[in-house]
């Protein structure tokens, strides 16, 4: 069975550029790119609203709903939504997607900036710290965790939906599933499938990468082991925010105590 | 769209049954898998990594590949709705298996000791202390999935069956916006009556977390 359904797959000339048919890295790169260009537009829109929205608890019902509202959008009929009314397309497309993209980035970008533990923002205020020093210093880098796991539901979203975009007429890797379907032609259906999982999957291990790679140590609990001697002390004053009284001991607090933040 | 809406009454309705079937009978099979896989993850620790990494790695698979690629793995025709059922079972058990283990694992060890100390034994246990308190969260993975799984039905229209979907890829064959218009309202109205509808089994299941509430206000 795996043998036919594989072939198209495995068919050297299939991933040769030069043939009638696109190559399958062609449709890849294709596919990256539309995915890169929703995401950024995304991310330009959505990152500055959340931060907006979490650092000055302003419209916080919209950030709230977003994500509510960006679920439950049935992704398929609004791209066939906006190619009736705009015509075929990259744009409609684009628009889409990038509706697709904004809920997860805004929603995570907020609940991140919010649940920053106030000690630690009141900490930096009182170390002279101006409004958007205290935004780019303390509350981003201790909500970038969540800030990035948002970027990569909305990039796992993005990468999937651009194949069902290829229903519309675009390129990309859904090419090869919507052709396959209409040719009968079901080894290309599962090569198809096959890419664009696995596509997905080694985009989101590379996100998860980059992930460990720009949040602080200190928030993860992955401290170096040099550092590790000193950690006992730093997780200590964690506890002590209950009373109130925390915001005035010493400077490494902000980040420790955000740990429970940012983590919860 | 009103004139649409009055001409295919009958289409609508057959649409909007198939959708609500193909999206909540996963949500009902997600949720009697995943509830052994996330205790299994909780009660046997070298699990609990290797099993969330799987389920993460299971839902980053876009919905359309999963949906073509179920035919091939467990052979049965392209066109068989039970391929949707399958693909949204998948999605639904990868999101409920880290939702159980989470909800199981943030139960305070002091309260499991101390059902211990009264007696319980490990099943009677769990069912009657431990799930009950992990509930709340799993319940909120529950509308997560089930929202996600009423908006994911309609990409099956792509190969023949998804319900609403159907009337999506019929406005496109039609250049014609009223049936789109009418799928996207009815698959988002159907996600918020589910969402509304586990709210409130989950205010009835769970009456202490109001009572919570009002003791601290």
């Amino acid at each position: 069975m795996s043998d036919g359904l594989l072939g198209y797959l495995l068919d050297p000339a299939n991933w040769q550029g030069g043939g009638v048919r696109a190559s399958i890295p062609a449709l890849i790169g294709t596919h990256l790119w539309y995915t890169v260009q929703a995401l950024v537009v995304a991310a330009v829109i959505a990152l500055p609203l959340g931060l907006y929205i979490g650092h000055t608890g302003k419209g916080s019902f919209i950030a709230i709903n977003a994500a509510n509202a960006g679920r439950s959008l049935p992704t398929l009929g609004l791209i066939i939504l906006l190619v009736v009314i705009m015509g075929l397309g990259f744009g409609p497309v684009l628009i889409a997607l990038v509706v697709l993209a904004i809920p997860p980035i805004l929603t995570t970008t907020y609940a991140g900036i919010r649940a920053v533990d106030p000690a630690a923002i009141d900490a930096a205020r009182g170390m002279g710290m101006r409004p958007l020093q205290v935004l780019f210093k303390v509350e981003v880098p201790i909500a970038l965790p969540l800030i990035s796991s948002g970027l990569r539901n909305a990039l796992l979203q993005v990468v999937a939906t651009s194949t069902v975009a290829a229903y519309v007429g675009i390129g990309g890797l859904g090419r090869l599933l919507i052709d396959g379907l209409s040719l009968n032609d079901y080894g290309r259906v599962v090569a198809g499938a096959v890419v664009v999982a696995a596509l997905a999957i080694v985009l989101d291990l590379l996100a998860a990468g980059t992930q460990r790679l720009v949040v602080s140590p200190g928030l993860t609990g992955r401290i170096p082991r040099r550092l590790r001697r000193a950690a006992p002390a730093a997780s200590a004053p964690a506890l002590a925010p209950a009373d109130g009284v925390a915001a005035t001991t010493s400077t490494p607090e902000p980040v420790s105590s955000g740990r429970d933040g940012a983590s919860s | 769209m009103i004139q649409y809406l009055q001409n295919n009454v009958a289409v609508i309705q057959a649409a909007l049954s198939q959708h609500v079937f193909l999206a909540l009978v996963p949500v009902l099979i997600g949720i009697v898998v995943s509830l052994p896989i996330g205790y299994l993850a909780v009660r046997f620790g070298f699990l609990y990594h290797p099993l969330l990494n799987l389920s993460g790695i299971l839902y980053a698979v876009p919905s359309i590949a999963l949906i073509v690629l179920v035919p091939t793995i467990v052979g049965i025709r392209i066109l068989s709705p039970l391929n949707i059922i399958i693909a949204l079972t998948v999605y639904t058990v990868a999101l409920l298996v880290r939702v159980v283990a989470d909800g199981l694992k943030s139960v305070d060890p002091l309260v499991t000791e101390a059902a211990s100390a009264m007696g319980y034994r490990r099943l009677r246990r769990l069912v009657s202390v431990e799930l009950p308190i992990a509930l709340p969260v799993m319940l909120a993975g529950l509308r997560v999935a089930t929202v996600a799984n009423v908006s994911l039905v309609s990409v099956g229209a792509l190969i023949g069956v998804g319900g609403l979907g159907a009337l999506f890829t019929r406005g496109q064959q039609l250049d014609y916006a009223p049936p789109i218009v009418v799928g996207i309202v009815l698959s988002v109205l159907l996600a918020a009556v589910c969402d509304g509808v586990i709210v409130l089994i989950q205010r009835r299941v769970t009456p202490w977390t109001r009572a919570a509430g009002r003791i601290a206000a």
